[in-house]
């Protein structure tokens, strides 16, 4: 965040290599993925390619970008892929009175669940992992129940346009999660809401005495999260053309906490990266694409993931200094 | 003179900027409890560090039984005998009395499976000879915390103990468990157990203890049999105040005419919590200095806690500009013009993480932003006004404030509050821990701000800062005050003596 | 004007009502598990017709006997104040290699999966205990890693290895004894060990304690480090056990089991009564956990309209509401 500062700690400075990892690490490697693709894989540049990168990418982003809100404020919420797959569930039954009220439930739902988890953290006091872990148990499951365990076909055309539609040639929903990422990333730099945020996860002792409303705070992180999570299960749902609870947002709590944790944003709470967080959900699509299209089985793929995580973490880990 | 079992020869210890223990000396013979006392900072900590493992000395040598020893972790310490008794109780509440009693080494019967039945029964024995009668198979936490200070004191004997170092174990006791715990002392020390003894409240030293070691600034400046030592010449040992033109009866000499016609701003009556604050009532008037003095652990810091609604309270009303306080949380007291200037700057003050300018503007945050969208410009001139004004040393407003001096650290705090405009500052030991220059400014500062008509209120175990800083000192004693000195009566002498007074016992 | 000296009254203890709250939280803790469990079977049977059969009760005994086995080591984790994500994964690796080795004979089909899930619970526990990282973030990349050997020993999932007709090892999951199969044997078998192993061992005793408050824990002379290290691996252990018997039952290596057990076995572990937070629970209350989530998925396939995704709105709200009464329950224990 400081990058401008002049007077380096002499406590930091042993580190230094290190902080320079956590700081720009992700960039550099989404680079080095970049550059290496350009130079071995065949059609890398071309639009197509760089396109179905981006819409496969586009609904992890959306949902890290509110997992690194919730992460900042020293929480975390495993419960993204279950309302992702409960938004999904929702939404053909309003379709019928519209694109427009259907979507606005789905989102309503989301926040409703994120009311729930923000409640069990910041009033009654649970630990985060505690608080979320229910509602990622049981919000598949009753978003089956909605479902009815079925999949169901979307024929609402505006629905469809949303998923498979473009602007000046920017798929709709990478455009959501690009326009997504600039007002977030302004949320948490430059309105009062954001730096209370940070302060709260930075230490949230003296934000309580600073006078700062803690609570609210943190309940409105969690319902800023879950409402992400939900827009992002309208999306998927969207590209697919069809509901279906049982699969969409699965194990999206594992990526988004990934390419949050990827982007430098520490589990420790008191910063939050969301450039970082972008480049982190880049990174292991890049990963992931690089390892398919030189005919690395998926086998690799998950090993290397898991080795980037903790490897990660394990960079981050030094971060605090107290 | 029997051999001591600890002896202690020329330890010192040196962190980063601070000599916290400069050759100090101290020897503690068979079934001897030895005070250690000392005001924060004194030393007493790092050396009881020192003797249960957990630092080596810089130079000097620890002799236990005779023998030059030195512990690499606490482990071995407790292994050879030296046992600790912490202030918090150092046990597994959700386990049961007999299983942390025994924990890690119970009795074993058939196929090395431990024998419980045989475990709860000597645990039951071992309590017996406590004198605390509970079950053992009850959870620890259902105890109260006297009977798991006993515990934990227990487990510590039946290691073998040869030295038990208690530090501050009746801190959170009530009087009734307090009794019970010397009894169990004064039973170990008529066993031949070493006692070395942490506490503020003098009246227990008194009662309990052979010897004391005094230590202040990390140095030792006294030991001696504590019954020679009238309470008066600790106090001042302690605080390194001279004792000599202090006169006992000056203490009726307390008066407390009013400082003057003006009407107090804040007016605290009957605050109390339990176990830490009885009944604290004062008054504080604009354009005045109040002094909180006091002991370590008298209540100072929970006095100020109370009033800003930081710490919950069992009774007591804070009236703050002849409006009475309902909702007591932080951002009320706030919204009612008082700031507090939190003892713990790093827990409670600043956030590491952040800028300079962040963290001066944090509790301004709403008023320094349109639409909730926060305008740096505004930001910046208030920023740039209070560096200016209060001198913070930082490269720039946007280094991270984990990376600055204490002294500037707390300016930044101080900035913080004082951009909110207060009417009433609670300051908490406002220059513990900061540099000489440092903290002349702050107190220059404090004096400035008292002059241009705010209220101050203002804790410090400094008794010179205190007496040169406050108009007014209320003097509170285990959580209570007992005294209120104003005009001429504010001197160092006469606060020793109002914290020297007998306690009434009932 | 003299100086006011305050005289202080000690305030009442309220003893009392402290000890009745603990009298309530341990019964809820103790009791509330296996009391939910008896209700349930009692409406179930009373509902049902068909529930209370011996076949209907087998079949609910050899369903959970898989999911009991990796929450009894969910159990000494979660103790220990951590988590384990990669017991669903573990699961499925166990399984195939089991399957994968079966031609070789019953014992290396038995002992390759438990060297290599336990390699993978050893690592984990290495990796939490000596770097500080968090549980979650470590089994984590181990549900990933697990998953990427599977695939990588499976042919990216394509084949699925058989366990040949004749093999002895197909007794292991198949085989009766006055009609009960062996897999239910097994889990009662490891649950009274794993009971004994808790409460009557130091390592147990050790457990709770490290779960309880670590830091007290190492100033007790506890090897802190090594419990956990411990913990983890016998997770692995487990799961890649229950994994085997899998397996065994289903004459093949499944790949794509487990996904999402780690949830099942958590929501059982903490329905059970065990804190999620660590420092107390019961190894009875887990199998009472497994059993209640067994007699609901049962419960909800008889009634047969149902689909079966309300099992896990059921275990979801279970978790939230015994969650929830331990936080009220357990409020004043641990000051902070």
């Amino acid at each position: 965040m400081t990058e401008m500062t002049a007077i380096p700690a002499p406590a930091v400075d042993r580190a230094k290599p290190a902080r320079w990892l956590q700081d720009y690490g992700v960039y550099a490697a989404v680079a080095v993925l970049v550059l290496f693709n350009v130079a071995f894989t065949d059609n890398f540049l071309q639009t197509a390619t760089l396109r179905t990168q981006l819409v496969q990418v586009a609904p992890v982003v959306i949902a890290a970008l509110g997992m690194a809100m919730v992460i900042g404020s020293e929480g975390i919420d495993l419960s993204v892929g279950s309302v992702m797959a409960l938004a999904a569930a929702v939404l053909p039954l309003y379709i019928g009175y519209g694109f427009w009220p259907a979507v606005l439930i789905a989102l309503l739902v989301g926040a409703l669940v994120g009311v729930v988890n923000g409640t069990l953290v910041a009033v009654v006091g649970l630990q985060p992992i505690v608080a979320t872990l229910a509602l990622l148990v049981g919000g598949r499951g009753l978003a089956l129940v909605f479902a009815d365990g079925q999949l169901k076909g979307i024929t609402n055309p505006t629905l469809l346009e949303l998923g498979t539609g473009e602007l000046l040639g920017v798929p709709y929903t990478v455009l959501i999660a690009g326009v997504l990422a600039v007002v977030i990333g302004f949320a948490v730099r430059g309105t009062v809401y954001g730096r209370q945020l940070v302060a709260v996860g930075g230490n949230r002792a003296a934000s309580a005495l600073a006078g700062l409303p803690v609570t609210r705070v943190l309940i409105g992180t969690y319902a800023l999260c879950a409402v992400l999570a939900a827009l992002a299960g309208v999306l998927a749902t969207a590209r697919l053309g069809a509901s279906d609870p049982s699969a969409i947002g699965n194990l999206m709590e594992l990526s988004a906490i990934t390419a949050v944790v990827v982007g430098g944003t520490p589990l420790s709470g008191g910063s939050i990266r969301v450039l970082g967080t972008v480049a982190g959900a880049l990174l292991m699509q890049l990963v992931r694409a690089t390892l398919i299209n030189h005919d690395l089985p998926d086998s690799s793929a998950q090993l290397i993931q898991a080795a980037i995580i903790l490897a990660a973490v394990y960079i981050a880990r030094e971060r605090r200094t107290r | 003179m029997t051999e001591p079992v600890l002896d202690v020869r020329g330890v010192s210890k040196r962190f980063p900027g601070v000599l916290a223990l400069d050759d100090v000396s101290l020897t503690v013979g068979p079934g001897e409890v030895h005070a250690l006392v000392g005001e924060n900072g004194a030393g007493k900590s790092t050396l009881i560090k020192i003797l249960t493992g957990v630092y080596r000395p810089d130079a000097g040598q620890v002799h236990y039984l005779g023998q030059p020893v030195t512990f690499g972790r606490p482990l071995d310490a407790q292994a050879a005998g030296i046992s600790t008794i912490y202030q918090e109780v150092n046990l597994v509440p959700l386990m049961s009395v007999a299983r942390n009693l025994f924990l890690g080494r119970e009795p074993r019967g058939r196929f090395g499976l431990i024998d419980v039945a045989r475990m709860n029964r000597e645990a039951g024995e071992v309590l017996a000879r406590f004198g605390i009668a509970v079950d053992p198979k009850l959870p620890l936490h259902a105890l109260g915390l006297g009977a798991q200070q006993m515990v934990a004191l227990a487990r510590a004997v039946a290691v073998d103990a040869k030295v038990v170092i208690m530090d501050e174990p009746t801190s959170s006791l009530e009087p009734r468990e307090v009794e019970t715990l010397f009894r169990v002392v004064r039973e170990l020390s008529g066993r031949g157990i070493a006692i070395v003894y942490v506490s503020h409240r003098l009246d227990e030293l008194y009662r309990l203890c052979d010897r004391v070691t005094v230590l202040r600034d990390g140095r030792r400046v006294h030991t001696g049999e504590l019954a020679q030592l009238d309470r008066l010449s600790l106090i001042s040992l302690m605080l390194g105040r001279d004792v000599a033109d202090v006169r006992r009866h000056g203490l009726t000499g307390f008066s407390a005419h009013d400082a003057g016609d003006v009407e107090p701003i804040l007016r605290v009556r009957g605050l109390s919590i339990r176990h830490q604050l009885h009944g604290v009532s004062f008054d504080v008037r604009p354009g005045e200095v109040t002094g909180l003095g006091g002991l370590l652990g008298s209540g100072r810091s929970e006095t100020a806690k109370a009033v800003v609604g930081a710490l919950g309270t069992d009774g007591g009303t804070v009236d703050m500009s002849g409006q009475r306080l309902r909702r007591r949380t932080p951002a009320a007291a706030i919204r009612a013009g008082m700031a507090m200037l939190p003892e713990d700057r790093k827990a409670e003050g600043i956030i590491p993480d952040l800028s300079v300018r962040e963290n001066i503007v944090l509790a301004a945050l709403p008023r320094l932003s349109r639409f909730g969208t926060v305008s740096r410009a505004k930001q910046d001139k208030v920023v740039e006004l209070f560096m200016k004004r209060l001198r913070i040393k930082a490269a720039s407003p946007e280094q991270r404030v984990s990376e600055l001096s204490g002294g500037n650290q707390q300016k930044v705090l101080l900035a913080r509050w004082l951009c909110l405009n207060p009417r009433l500052l609670l300051l908490d030991e406002p220059t513990r821990g900061i540099d000489v220059g440092a903290k002349a400014e702050v107190q220059a500062l404090i004096d400035e701000l008292a002059a241009e008509g705010l209220a101050v209120v203002l804790i410090s175990s400094d008794l010179e800062e205190l007496v040169e800083g406050a108009d007014r000192i209320v003097v509170l004693r285990a959580g209570a005050v007992v005294g209120e000195l104003t005009g001429d009566d504010v001197t160092e002498d006469n606060i020793m003596a109002a914290l020297a007074q007998e306690a009434v016992h009932d | 004007m003299t100086p006011t000296i305050v005289t202080k009254t000690p305030h009442p203890v309220p003893v009392e009502r402290e000890l009745r709250r603990e009298r309530l939280a341990g019964l809820a803790q103790r009791h509330g598990a296996p009391a939910v469990l008896a209700l349930a079977v009692l409406i179930a049977s009373v509902l049902f017709p068909a529930f209370p059969t011996a076949e209907n009760a087998n079949g609910i005994a050899i369903q959970s006997s898989f999911l009991a086995i990796v929450a009894l080591g969910m159990t000494f984790v979660i103790i220990t104040g951590g988590i384990d994500l990669s017991v669903g994964s573990v699961f499925a690796l166990g399984g195939v290699l089991a399957a994968y080795a079966s031609p070789w004979g019953p014992l290396p089909a038995l002992l390759l999966p438990l060297a290599v899930c336990g390699a993978i619970g050893l690592v984990q526990g290495l990796l939490i205990a000596k770097t500080g990282m968090a549980p979650f973030i470590v089994t984590l990349a181990g549900l990933l890693g697990a998953r990427g050997l599977l695939l990588a020993v499976t042919d990216e999932g394509a084949t699925t290895y058989l366990v040949p007709k004749e093999s002895a090892f197909l007794e292991l999951g198949q085989g009766t004894l006055f009609g009960i199969g062996y897999p239910v044997y097994l889990t009662v078998v490891l649950f009274a060990l794993g009971a004994v192993l808790l409460q009557r061992t130091r390592y147990g005793q050790a457990v709770f304690a490290v779960g309880g408050s670590p830091d007290a824990a190492a100033l007790m002379g506890l090897p802190v480090a090594r419990i956990r290290v411990m913990t983890y691996l016998l997770s692995g252990l487990l799961a890649g056990f229950a994994g085997v018997l899998n397996a065994s039952r289903l004459s093949s290596g499944v790949t794509i089991l487990g996904v999402g057990m780690e949830l099942d076995a958590i929501a059982a572990v903490v329905i059970g009564g065990t804190l999620l937070v660590g420092g107390a629970g019961s190894i009875s209350g887990t199998l009472c956990g497994v059993l209640l989530l067994g007699v609901i998925q049962n419960v909800i396939n008889q009634i047969g309209t149902l689909n079966s995704s309300y099992q896990s709105v059921v275990s979801g709200l279970f978790l939230i509401v015994v969650v929830v009464v331990q936080t009220f329950l357990g409020r004043r224990r641990r000051p902070r």
